[in-house]
């Protein structure tokens, strides 16, 4: 676990609730109300999505919402950006391949 | 469509100061920010400012965001968090979309955009492996979520915020292989350099990244010294084992809404490049758009919150809040105030370039 409980500066962090969220369709717990992308973190997953052409590996790196480098897959939503949404209980997030596949289920006209 | 007399992009230090300074006079205000909480960066900020008492220095930036949101809740102003400004047309009307599902048209009378900035990135071959971040971004996951991005970090930068960041990913239970400073002097402060120093961290300066190393995600990084030129030395490369590169090579202002306002620029590359045009009142060339904070030239929190109460004082008089005199005379104090951030061997710099950019505002907004 990658979590920081006791810090030197920072109040002890209260765990509050934990949801369970899968991530390619594996259960992992998260803590309700926190970022997607810290709870892959807090689990050891670094990969977020794969690039379109090249394929290769994307992590966080701006961490605000603005660069668009975490986006993934969630709920059938593609494109989200996980380093400023929060989790929620049974949330289904996948690895995101390119630019990703809007399904039917991720429609909201 | 909402009109309100006040609105405010942004709810960091900035945009923050500006609303309260403007509710205070009474104006009718509304702040908006795309986060679902508000204070912007402040709340990563865990270390204790530098500089004069007056400045709240001493005291964390986590605190004064706190305190800032205590005053902004005490005068009751609107806040619209998760709300994006995606559109500003005719210099009055903002496009918010509200939680990603929903749109709402605000015209107001009055506009400050406090929108601040983002980080600055790299490139060296393998800059793209998950694990290479901007420091920024390693701060905010150690500090505001509270997980580790990384447990053996290297931070290319010297300046306040490389040193401030490799502490706290010091203080968060990483450890901090090197931090390199491609110029051959340091650049932060002498207070947060000095306490990594005192750590243990290895500082290099006169060096940089080569390339990162890694499939799945950073396993190595190779650096290199440069010589005067800035050119790599070839035969002075040096491996090191890390899982995570942290960028701190300076920030870009957020621009975006005022480019798409129409406000005019002008480019200064010490305050982070093309910056809107803006006068002594922090107005831009719109009439009714003002500026404040890092948009209007990247500094610090502390800086902005005095630019965003410029901001939010003489919006407050525009709309027939505040005497003219009364601003006149609160806003020669702030300026005092700017003056006396941006003095010294670190301020000066930052005071003349913001110089050039009022002589500018002076020729061109009437």
């Amino acid at each position: 676990m990658n979590r920081i409980p006791n810090h030197p500066i920072l109040d002890e962090e209260k765990p509050g609730k934990e949801v369970q969220i899968f991530v390619d369709g594996k259960p992992i717990m998260a803590r309700e109300g926190e970022m997607i992308a810290a709870a892959l973190i807090a689990n050891g997953i670094y990969i977020n999505r794969y690039t379109a052409h090249k394929h290769k590996p994307r992590g966080i790196y701006c961490a605000i919402g603005r660069c668009t480098d975490c986006i993934m897959t969630v709920d059938d939503v593609p494109n989200v950006r996980t380093c400023v949404t929060q989790v929620k209980e049974g949330m289904r997030i996948t690895t995101q391949h390119g630019m990703g596949v809007w399904s039917e289920e991720g429609r909201n006209d | 469509m909402i009109e309100v007399e006040l609105a405010i992009v942004g709810a960091g230090p900035a945009g923050l100061s500006a609303a309260i300074e403007a509710r205070r006079a009474g104006a009718e205000v509304l702040l908006i920010d795309e986060n679902s909480r508000p204070g912007g960066q402040l709340f990563k900020q865990i270390h204790k400012f530098f500089g004069s008492r007056a400045h709240k220095a001493g005291t964390r930036g986590m605190n004064i965001g706190t305190e800032l949101l205590r005053e902004s809740k005490e005068l009751g102003i609107k806040t619209w968090l998760k709300g994006e400004v995606c559109g500003i047309e005719d210099g009055h009307k903002l496009w918010v979309v509200i939680d990603r599902n929903r749109s709402e048209f605000v015209k107001a009378k009055k506009i400050i955009l406090a929108t601040g900035a983002t980080e600055n990135a790299v490139s060296f071959p393998g800059w793209d492996l998950p694990g290479v971040m901007g420091a920024g971004a390693a701060q905010t996951m150690i500090n505001v979520h509270r997980v580790l991005p990384g447990r053996k970090v290297i931070m290319l930068g010297s300046g306040n915020v490389g040193v401030i960041v490799a502490y706290q990913l010091l203080q968060a239970g990483a450890e901090v292989v090197a931090i390199l400073e491609a110029a051959p002097k340091l650049g932060g402060y002498g207070v947060h350099t000095a306490k990594v120093a005192r750590a243990g961290v290895p500082l290099y300066v006169s060096h940089t990244i080569k390339r990162a190393f890694g499939t799945d995600r950073v396993e190595a990084v190779e650096i290199v010294e440069l010589d005067e030129q800035f050119k790599q030395i070839t035969g002075t490369e040096r491996t090191l084992e890390v899982d995570t590169i942290c960028i701190a090579t300076g920030l870009t202002p957020l621009t975006e809404l005022a480019w798409l306002a129409g406000c005019k620029f002008n480019y200064i590359p010490a305050l982070g490049g093309h910056l809107p045009i803006h006068d002594h009142k922090m107005r831009s060339t719109q009439p009714d758009i003002f500026i404040a904070g890092d948009i209007s030239g990247i500094e610090e929190a502390s800086t902005a919150m005095e630019e965003g109460r410029l901001a939010g004082i003489n919006a407050a008089c525009e709309l027939g809040y505040i005497t003219q005199e009364e601003a006149e005379n609160r806003s020669r104090e702030i300026w005092d105030s700017l003056n006396s951030l941006r003095s010294g061997y670190f301020g000066q710099k930052r005071r003349d370039s913001k110089d050039l950019m009022l002589q500018k505002g002076k020729e061109v907004i009437k």
